[in-house]
């Protein structure tokens, strides 16, 4: 322990928390597989074969396809006199090719290409992860899937959590009528059971939307189901520190209170803040999963994790094609678990007396 | 003590005053009404649509609409009509509301009732392989989010036909003796309180966990092994009820992640319950049911919330003095 003080002794608080976050093993690895699951999510119509929307009218609920050493895929056909079943074609191989020629995309919506990763030669197909209930590409599905996934819990958290704290942080500072409308008002949205609220809330916006609409009721949503929360814990912390002498003598110079507040004050809840962010993004994620696997976020043929799942309900898919719950099953189950050893290590780093984080 | 109820009491009731406000307001930015469906049906003349309208209050302007609910709720106790179910929305509510708590108290019975002696398993063993396991194992558990549990335990009743797939009676319910309808409802429901059971169950052994190794580093838990009680003795007679105290208050306040995991439940297995009364209501936009549905989920929270407090006041004297 005072090896670490010493050696730690001439960094900032930032540049201290990045070294113990970094001497965490499990927290190492964790961050790092949450930048390759980002990676892939930008990546995702280079990574992906196929378009999200890409159907296939021959191969129907086509499973899982094994890469065989030496880079290549069976190729199949229907297989005479059964509903969705395939055989291989004896003999043939569709090798694997490197950087194919399809269907035009942008990365991250500006540099246009036509080259995807991999691809084998049509009219054979490559189904790394099966293919769905409309002959989709479900490993190219789980890819464009995780840019909605991936990202509307960060959007999501990034406003309830800036509501939540410049909330939290004028009731705490200003207090009379605005600590009481503020917490009042939180009161309420506590007291509504968060999946109960996330639904109320989907509401109110129109049920058919376009995708890109979808997105901003998600992320609306989301915003509005956890500020209250973190608004209640900032408004605490901050009771306490305007008291704090640093807080009266930048009063005293005159300095406006909005200043005070943004500049003084909030600041030093900033360790908790990112904890309690880290820790909440997988809640958000799910409220985007569960709003999709009811039918009422993502629409087809638009793919999230939650809407996959969605399509793996039904008992004929359960009993038959169990690939299409298993792949998005992964991907949440991974997410999750990440974001949770992250959140754990980061909450070693920067603030060991925290307990607990935020809701949904 | 009783002014500190009474207190309480008093205060949850702005509180649910905002949530009908709130709900309310939310139904109302929502486009559209419980009529639209009907507007499209060419055998239902504009008459007819402006009666309904008139029959259901649909005409006036909103504020009135919130006014005469909120005058009937305290008056009356009237909740209102379901516009879809043609019955008052408190009938409609009352078996939702009992399945949903139903199911949400298995779902608690599989948290304590697993989580206590793991944890407490867990502290006694600490730093053994048996710790560890349970450490990765709760730490699995708590990544794997309801959606994904319910749609694995439905994988799993379907293909061992051990459970039911849904619902929560069989067809022939009504026509079995007393004892095998009870015993058909608990079959319907173990897989669904397990979804609800299993997400906190990480959390509480956690908390168990470090509950009991705070205890065990007491003087007279030394005292005790030192009077020469066996290992088991001083875990169960002595650390056991000690260690449980803090858990106590958490028990009301876990209320609310028990009534959202129920929700995602309810979707997943079909179960009756006020979530999925509350989904059909929405897609229905049938107002005064959501309304109530969601009154009713936060009152269940809110009561859950004042019990937890009271447990607290119980434990801890020094809360009833503030």
């Amino acid at each position: 322990m005072t090896d670490g003080v010493a050696t730690t002794a001439g960094l900032s608080p930032a540049g201290r928390a990045w070294r113990a976050l970094r001497a965490n093993r499990a927290g190492s690895v964790a961050g790092t597989v949450l930048l390759v699951l980002y990676a892939l999510a930008a990546l995702a119509p280079f990574l992906a074969p196929y378009d999200e929307g890409d159907m296939d009218r021959l191969r129907f609920f086509h499973p899982s396809m094994p890469v065989h050493a030496g880079g290549w895929v069976e190729v199949t056909r229907p297989a005479a006199g059964a509903v969705n079943a395939y055989e291989t074609v004896p003999g043939a191989r569709a090798p694997l090719r490197w950087f194919v020629k399809g269907a035009p995309w942008k990365l991250l919506g500006l540099v246009p290409s036509d080259r995807h990763l991999f691809g084998v030669d049509a009219p054979a197909r490559v189904y790394l992860f099966g293919a769905d209930a409309m002959g989709r590409d479900v490993f190219s599905r789980l890819l464009y899937g995780a840019q909605v996934s991936l990202t509307v819990g960060l959007v999501g958290i990034l406003i309830s959590f800036t509501l939540g704290l410049l909330l939290g942080g004028l009731a705490g500072y200003l207090g009379g009528w605005v600590d009481t409308l503020v917490m009042r008002s939180a009161e309420v949205f506590l007291s509504i059971p968060a999946l109960y609220l996330i639904v109320a809330l989907r509401a109110a916006f129109p049920a058919h939307l376009s995708s890109r609409q979808v997105y901003v009721a998600i992320v609306v949503v989301l915003a509005f189901v956890g500020w209250a929360s973190l608004a209640r814990v900032i408004r605490g912390m901050v009771l306490s520190i305007r008291r704090a002498e640093y807080v009266l003598a930048a009063e005293a110079l005159g300095m406006s209170r909005a200043r005070v507040l943004v500049r003084h004050i909030l600041p030093n809840t900033a360790s908790f803040v990112i904890v309690a962010a880290t820790v909440a993004v997988p809640g958000y994620i799910l409220g985007e999963v569960f709003l999709s696997f009811l039918g009422m976020g993502v629409q087809e043929p638009a793919a999230s994790w939650g809407n996959m799942l969605g399509a793996a309900r039904s008992v004929s898919v359960l009993r038959d094609h169990p690939w299409l719950l298993f792949a998005p099953g992964a991907a949440i189950f991974v997410t999750v678990m990440t974001f949770h050893v992250f959140g754990d290590a980061l909450r070693d780093a920067l603030d060991p007396r925290q307990e607990s984080g935020g809701r949904p | 003590m009783r002014t500190f109820v009474l207190r309480r009491m008093l205060e949850a009731i702005p509180v649910l005053f905002g949530v009908s406000a709130l709900t309310f307001l939310l139904l109302q930015l929502a486009p559209g009404d419980f009529l639209d469906a009907f507007a499209e049906n060419p055998s239902v003349s504009a008459a007819q649509l402006d009666q309904m309208s008139r029959n259901f209050g649909l005409d006036r302007p909103w504020a009135v609409q919130y006014a005469l609910y909120v005058k009937n709720v305290l008056l009356h106790l009237d909740f209102g009509q379901s516009f879809s179910y043609h019955q008052p929305v408190f009938r409609v509510l009352w078996h939702g509301m009992g399945n949903t708590l139903l199911l949400a108290i298995a779902g608690a019975c599989v948290t304590w009732g697993l989580a206590l002696p793991l944890g407490l398993l867990a502290a006694a063993r600490r730093g053994t392989w048996v710790d560890r396991v349970l450490s990765i194992g709760s730490f699995a558990l708590l990544s794997l989010p309801e959606v994904l549990s319910g749609l694995l335990l439905l994988l799993f009743a379907f293909r061992t036909g051990w459970f039911p797939i849904g619902g929560m009676h069989d067809l022939d319910h009504d026509r079995m003796a007393f004892v095998p309808r009870v015993f058909d409802t608990l079959r319907h429901l173990v897989l669904p309180a397990l979804v609800v059971g299993l997400v906190p169950l990480a959390a509480r052994m956690r908390q168990m966990r470090s509950s009991v190794l705070d205890v065990l580093r007491l003087d007279w838990v030394t005292t005790a092994r030192a009077k020469g009680l066996s290992e088991r003795d001083v875990l169960v007679r002595h650390v056991l009820p000690n260690a449980l105290n803090p858990l106590i208050t958490l028990f009301g306040f876990t209320l609310g992640s028990l009534l959202s995991g129920a929700f995602v439940a309810e979707a997943v297995f079909a179960w009756p319950g006020l979530g999925s009364l509350t989904l059909e209501a929405i897609q229905r936009q049938d107002q005064y049911l959501v309304l109530g549905a969601v009154l009713m989920a936060s009152a269940m929270l809110v009561a859950g919330n004042l019990v937890a407090d009271l447990l607290l006041a119980f434990a801890d004297p020094r809360v009833r003095h503030d």
